[in-house]
């Protein structure tokens, strides 16, 4: 091991970053999807529809960032995993293919196509996250690799674990999905969200404890990793926190404090997101490869560092503004569309 | 099933089939991103009514086009680790950050800039719109700008080194980005994606003055389409050759295909105009040749000699009769393409632009070349290169990844089967939106149902079609 803050460590953290500002980004419009279908009523899916078609687009371009730059900064890891994960990976982009036009062609059809659209939004929503959730499972659960190649079948990734993080990506991108909705809608519409947001908070929390025990049964690494001294001063505020951040956030549902659910979820996200670090680390294929040995040349690391440290700044501020430009609450027939 | 299949042939159909229903999009979207930035500014300058109808009209358009060129986008992405993922690791750390800086520079700013551009305009008032309209057209042609840096590189590899794990490494950043081939194929790419969207915009224009041509807003799309044809496709040839020229140089086994040259030619090589190249035989058979062309064109000499598919081992030829033909088809229609201009310009002076049946009808016929074009380009430079990713270095059997033949077949069904569905609609609504007229008062995709839905419009009859939505 290399000093600590050495450029593929930082690349590590860059390309982390893009895939959670992924995750919770295209989680919550991932998470509407989920949600269709216990909105049937038409002018509701027009409201939903509208509160993030102005912005889907840039929120699944951090997806690609998150492939791209992997492929850039640790080609060896992209081209192990990608093969290893090929079902899923596959599964997801035919997902994504078909919520991804329904933002455009639900409205150009007539009442009875524009629903096939509605069933293709939240079909595709289902398959991509849950095609997400099983990636995510099949890499922590480490994948056969030998020499610089996947090694494994096509079907590797398919056990029980990855099926319950899969369910457990489902549940969360469906209550960022909700608490959004809390943000952005009025009236019964609302009221339903916040509804959901309880149902779907305790749901989360219950995904959350049950990938936490399952995990350090994986390797034996995730158990040291988290329960050893002193390894346990680092990883016990992770839970300590997750507690913390429920008892806001059943607070702020409890009180009808439409701005907070969302954000609040954002942060539960971000410490189960934490969590997976710390048991990934340093490894980026769990148990076999580690970012120093994918790490790509540095000439490549640094080549693209500088378009990063200019570019993501002004990435970021760019797409608040847009955000900026359609605040507030979107109200039936007022929609963008 | 699918066991006796060759994956690595399989992931290759693959790649191309998803990759030739990608880039049609792009094309599209990059021509149409820069008319419709000109048609704003047109707007703001003029204050003229018929640019912001012709340009929410065509807005619509876009707004679908780009959808799914996104959609179809994020699977050549992740194309490159699932199927291609030996190329990745070798090649990635070239390739990688030119892809990187792809989303990086153009991406981001597209999506960033898309919904203020479709959904914004009385949000952000019409300087700022303009801002991001201008946005998303620069986006567009940054985003060629590295994708075809990328695959220059591929085509015609420079600037690198091999490091100890067999990948390739940036010798020197700026020679990888300007790669030989690089500056003709942006140019002759971004010139067809210009004529792309000309031609269908001319068509649809064509089609409605067949009906009236009295019609404002297709008098101007039709007009302006016309200028792009008469101006641009003579250009566009004098790029192609240039950019044959260098393939010549850095590429020549490609030009023997393209060309169907089996056999050298010591003093003087003939021009094969058709034929049928037997690839097995090495010879092209049936074929209309004329003399010593072939090397006025290629060497602006006519008895220089030129080598051919013989002085080349036979593992490394490409398949010669799609190269040869997909040429052809090509070429073929960038003439069309001038002839269109020409006849164009010959109504134009005579004043018959807009009463011309014979010229809409062409125009209306000329609505696909585009398309067909740059499908036949693509075809032509990518099977030219062939059997190589990293033209020369890496072969495409050691690029492929470490998948059972039916993993590939399943995924490509699953490809076909989706993209023939989504594309069906897609070109159905696209159809839908085009065969109304642009008229008084078009609503861009601002618009919401109520509004439309009374009718505000003089025109709201003919709009019926825009109000279902």
């Amino acid at each position: 091991m290399t000093a600590l803050f050495d450029i593929a460590t930082i690349w590590a953290f860059i390309i982390a970053f893009a895939v959670f500002v992924y995750v919770v980004m295209d989680g919550f419009d991932l998470g509407l999807g989920l949600l269709f279908p216990l909105f049937p009523n038409k002018a509701d899916r027009d409201v939903i529809m509208n509160s993030v078609a102005p912005v889907w687009d840039g929120n699944e371009t951090w997806l690609v960032l998150g492939g791209g730059g992997m492929m850039a900064a640790f080609p060896l890891a992209y081209a192990v995993l990608m093969p290893a994960l090929y079902t899923p990976m596959v599964a997801m982009l035919i997902g994504l293919i078909f919520r991804g036009v329904a933002f455009e062609f639900r409205w150009r059809t007539t009442q009875s196509q524009r629903n096939r659209w509605d069933i293709a939004f939240a079909g595709g929503s289902l398959l991509a996250t849950l095609a997400q959730g099983i990636a995510l499972g099949a890499m922590l659960q480490g994948v056969h690799v030998e020499g610089r190649h996947y090694a494994g079948g096509w079907w590797d990734w398919l056990t029980p674990f990855s099926i319950l993080t899969g369910l457990a990506l489902v549940v969360g991108y469906a209550l960022l999905g909700a608490t959004w909705l809390v943000l952005k809608t009025e009236g019964e519409l609302r009221d339903k969200a916040y509804r959901l947001s309880w149902a779907l908070l305790f749901a989360m929390l219950g995904a959350i404890g049950a990938v936490s025990i399952a995990t350090p049964f994986l390797h034996i690494h995730y158990t040291q990793r988290w329960f050893t001294w002193p390894n346990i001063i680092l990883t016990a505020p992770v839970p300590i926190a997750v507690a913390g951040v429920t008892v806001l956030l059943l607070r702020s549902l409890a009180n009808k404090l439409d701005t907070q659910p969302f954000f609040l979820s954002l942060a539960l996200f971000a410490l189960s997101y934490a969590g997976l670090g710390i048991s990934m680390y340093p490894y980026i294929v769990p148990q076999s490869i580690t970012i120093w040995q994918a790490a790509s040349p540095e000439n490549s690391q640094v080549f693209m560092l500088f378009g990063v440290a200019v570019l993501v700044p002004l990435i970021l501020g760019y797409t608040a503004w847009a955000y900026w430009v359609f605040r507030g609450k979107v109200r039936p027939g007022s929609g963008y569309h | 099933m699918f066991e006796a299949w060759d994956a690595v042939v399989l992931a290759r159909a693959q790649f191309a089939f998803t990759m030739s229903f990608h880039i049609v999009f792009p094309a599209f979207s990059i021509g149409l991103a820069s008319y419709l930035a000109v048609l704003e500014a047109l707007w703001l300058w003029t204050g003229r009514e018929v640019f912001i109808n012709l340009f929410n009209y065509w807005l619509k358009i876009f707004a679908i086009a780009f959808g799914m060129g996104v959609v179809s986008g994020i699977v050549m992405s992740y194309q490159f680790g699932t199927n291609w993922s030996a190329f990745s690791d070798r090649a990635g750390p070239v390739i990688g950050p030119l892809m990187a800086y792809e989303v990086l520079t153009a991406f981001f700013l597209e999506a960033g800039f898309l919904g203020v551009m479709l959904f914004g305009l009385e949000r952000v008032g019409h300087r700022l719109h303009f801002f991001a309209t201008l946005m998303v057209a620069t986006g567009t042609l940054i985003s060629a700008f590295w994708i075809l840096s990328a695959n220059s590189w591929m085509q015609t590899p420079a600037g690198y080194a091999v490091n100890a794990d067999g990948q390739f490494v940036a010798a020197d950043w700026l020679k990888v980005i300007f790669n030989p081939s690089f500056p003709y194929r942006l140019v002759h790419m971004v010139l067809a994606a210009y004529l792309t969207t000309a031609l269908v915009v001319g068509a649809v224009g064509a089609f409605h003055l067949l009906r009236d041509s009295h019609q404002a807003g297709p008098r101007v799309m039709f007009s302006m389409a016309m200028w792009m044809a008469t101006l641009v496709a003579p250009i566009q040839i004098l790029a192609g050759d240039q950019h044959g020229l260098n393939t010549l140089e850095h590429q020549p086994t490609k030009i023997m295909a393209m060309e169907g040259h089996f056999q050298s030619h010591p003093h003087g090589a003939p021009l094969i105009l058709f034929g049928l190249p037997d690839q097995a035989a090495g010879e092209v058979k049936y074929a209309i040749e004329v003399p010593m062309l072939g090397s006025l064109i290629l060497k602006h000499s006519i008895d220089a000699p030129l080598a051919g598919l013989d002085t080349v081992p036979r593992e490394n030829w490409p398949p010669v009769p799609i190269t040869f033909w997909s040429f052809r088809i090509m070429v073929g229609m960038g003439f069309l393409m001038v002839g269109l201009g020409l006849f164009s310009l010959w109504s134009r002076w005579r004043g018959t632009l807009y009463q011309s049946r014979l010229l809409h009808m062409f125009a209306m016929a000329m609505g696909p070349a585009g398309f067909i074009a740059v499908l036949a380009g693509w075809i032509t430079t990518e099977t030219g290169r062939q059997p190589f990713t990293v033209y020369g270095l890496l072969r495409t059997v050691e690029s492929a990844s470490p998948l059972a033949a039916p993993a590939v077949a399943s995924s490509l069904i699953g490809f076909v089967i989706v993209y023939f569905i989504v594309y069906a609609a897609g070109l159905t609504y696209l159809f839908r939106l085009m065969a109304s007229a642009p008229h008084h008062g078009e609503q861009g995709p601002s618009a919401d149902l109520p509004a439309r839905a009374a009718g505000i419009t003089p025109a709201a009859g003919a709009a019926t079609q825009g109000s279902a939505r």
